[in-house]
């Protein structure tokens, strides 16, 4: 394999790691809370994905848009009755709670859908390859790459230069301090909490390839989302991008050229990562 | 009884604190052909109190400690299959020393930070281990294990391998005994206290010029040669060791445990792991395509309706009922 098909297969694994990812950073980052379901929202949004197609054969965008609203709306009525009675709960309360939810999560799948791997049955427009005129590559790699790609931008743009962005990075950095000076944190969690949540709905519906989907994806995964938020560093969009490319490309490239243990060099560039920067990559010190 | 009186006597043993030996004899007698799922608990006990010391009391938050766990399960069974050093008892200070120096090793680097960066840096270094233990295929066997292994009898008189499992039962309850009496007079010792400090008010105690860095090394140290001898009994008792026992599942769960039972308090050890277990163990029978739902129930109603889990709950139950509770 040359060296630029490996940079673009390495680029969509990380693509799929930020977008699944990404809402957890900003969550954790916000209120502190420790959303241990957050692979279980991926993990059902792919589902509603996957299954819209397949049975009712929704388009692939549609489907992802949703999967993206269906798993919004759940993790508000989720939020309203249940996380919002946890937020002054020691973390540990928390990860009990949101161990839980996982749990109820991955039988409710086993017991409706089924334990096996889903597959994505892909357009015929994303099937074939696409000829970017230095490397042929896989339509559908390009696909989430571009999605990707638009997706930090839009984030970026919308953190950085809008009013609502700019009272989440606020609250970010001080809570109380936000609050007191009139911004509704609760309100801006549950929207944050929903387009998140929405999100990696889509990122597993999308990464479904790549990743796969089953019922125990959201186990399977959490070490790998945690490590992304915290290399990238709590509550950075920009953070969790570049946390997400790097262990995504790193990972593709290892299980490639060492088969055996190549995760090794994910877990020991962590431990030095995290011990050189505690608080991540682009995280803020003393925060 | 006045406040201060209760501190100054909380160290002293209570009539109730007879209950779950008692209890754990009278499993022997009663239900003879549970003795094997008996010898998983108490082996479970062991590690989650070994959690409840750094977790609980010095709030210390890991998700990697079955690293101990599975160090002390590697060494005993590395050194049955490989020097043929089987004798039961001097296995488990092996897996203590073992398990206890990489502790003190990994919390000498480790214990600076905090928070999520801690929890990411203990899931790390037990996914080191366990990708050493997977890659060391000449001594570890790989992802396969080492099945089979052999152990001397017990003192030289019991017989001790899976077929004997009223032995196991018996010695899993004793290491249990003298370990939990290690960690309560731990725990309420001044290092103790201290510990306690450290967990309440980290600032104050640098301030009033504890070693506070010093002292998180050496539990935690401690917590992971308690750990390390958890591992040993789960090799000694099953006859195998394989990676599961150095895996994330194996550390969420034992976590969780802990967290249900009610952590800082030394029997949530017990009440969590038993609770866990046999729920578990008797929905996997009945539906064992949907024990996860019974169990995830459970979890989300105690985090929801009891906090610091079901002793915080019995606690609450007892105060409402006007007696003075079980702390």
């Amino acid at each position: 394999m040359d060296l630029i098909s490996v940079a673009l297969g390495g680029l969509t694994a990380g693509m799929v790691l930020f977008i699944v990812s990404v809402g957890l950073s900003v969550t954790m980052g916000l209120m502190g809370f420790v959303n241990l379901a957050h692979g279980g929202f991926a993990m059902l949004g792919g589902y509603v994905i996957v299954l819209s197609m397949k049975h009712w054969g929704v388009p692939f965008p549609a489907a992802l848009a949703i999967g993206f609203a269906a798993i919004a709306a759940l993790s508000v009525v989720l939020e309203k009755f249940l996380y919002v009675r946890l937020y002054r709960a020691s973390e540990l309360d928390q990860v009990l709670f949101t161990i839980g939810l996982v749990f109820v999560m991955i039988a409710l799948v086993t017991l409706t859908v089924g334990p096996e791997t889903q597959s994505v049955v892909l357009p015929e427009w994303l099937r074939g390859q696409t000829d970017l005129g230095f490397i042929r590559y896989r339509s559908y790699s390009l696909a989430i790459i571009a999605v990707g790609v638009a997706l930090v931008l839009a984030l970026w743009l919308g953190f950085e230069r809008t009013r609502f962005g700019a009272k989440i990075r606020a609250a970010v950095d001080n809570r109380r301090m936000a609050e007191s000076m009139g911004v509704d944190v609760g309100r801006l969690f549950t929207v944050t909490f929903a387009v998140g949540s929405g999100l990696a709905a889509m990122g597993a519906g999308l990464g479904a390839e790549i990743l796969g989907l089953d019922p125990q994806y959201p186990l399977r995964y959490l070490a790998y989302f945690l490590i992304v938020v915290a290399v990238g560093g709590l509550g950075r969009v920009t953070g969790v991008f570049f946390a997400a490319l790097l262990i995504g490309v790193l990972d593709f490239v290892l299980k490639i050229h060492f088969p055996k243990g190549g995760t090794m060099f994910i877990y020991a560039l962590t431990l030095i990562l995290l011990l050189w920067r505690p608080q991540g990559l682009f995280g803020k010190r003393g925060t | 009884m006045t406040a201060a009186r209760q501190l100054a006597e909380r160290h002293r043993f209570k009539w109730w604190e007879v209950l779950p030996w008692a209890a754990g004899i009278a499993v022997f007698f009663a239900f003879p052909n549970y003795l094997p799922f008996g010898t998983q608990v108490l082996i479970t006990i062991l590690l989650a109190l070994s959690l409840d010391l750094v977790l609980g009391y010095a709030g210390i938050v890991t998700l990697g400690h079955a690293a101990f766990f599975g160090a002390g399960a590697y060494t005993v069974g590395i050194l049955a299959q490989h020097t043929g050093w089987n004798e039961p008892f001097s296995g488990l200070a092996a897996a203590a020393l073992v398990a206890g120096v990489i502790g003190l090793a990994s919390g000498y680097v480790l214990l600076r930070t905090q928070g999520l960066t801690l929890l990411m840096l203990t899931l790390c270094t037990m996914a080191l281990l366990e990708e050493s233990a997977n890659m060391a295929h000449y001594y570890t066997g790989g992802f396969d294990g080492m099945p089979g292994l052999k152990f001397q009898p017990l003192l030289g008189l019991f017989p001790f391998d899976v077929l004997y499992f009223r032995s196991q039962y018996v010695y899993a309850l004793a290491v249990l005994l003298v370990c939990f009496v290690l960690v309560r007079m731990l725990v309420y010792s001044s290092f103790g206290q201290s510990l306690t400090g450290i967990r309440e008010n980290l600032l104050r105690m640098h301030a009033v010029g504890a070693p506070v860095r010093a002292r998180l090394v050496i539990v935690y140290a401690i917590s992971a040669a308690i750990a390390g001898v958890a591992g040993a009994l789960f090799t000694q008792a099953n006859a195998y060791v394989n990676l599961a026992t150095l895996g994330l599942e194996r550390s969420a769960g034992v976590l969780i445990m802990l967290i249900l039972g009610g952590y800082g308090r030394l029997y949530g050890a017990f009440v969590g792991a038993i609770a866990y277990m046999v729920l578990e163990h008797f929905l996997a029978k009945a539906y064992p395509t949907a024990w996860q739902l019974g169990i995830g129930i459970t979890l989300i109603v105690v985090a929801l309706y009891a906090r610091n889990g079901i002793l915080g709950l019995s606690d609450a139950l007892l105060r409402r009922l006007g007696g003075g509770g079980a702390q």
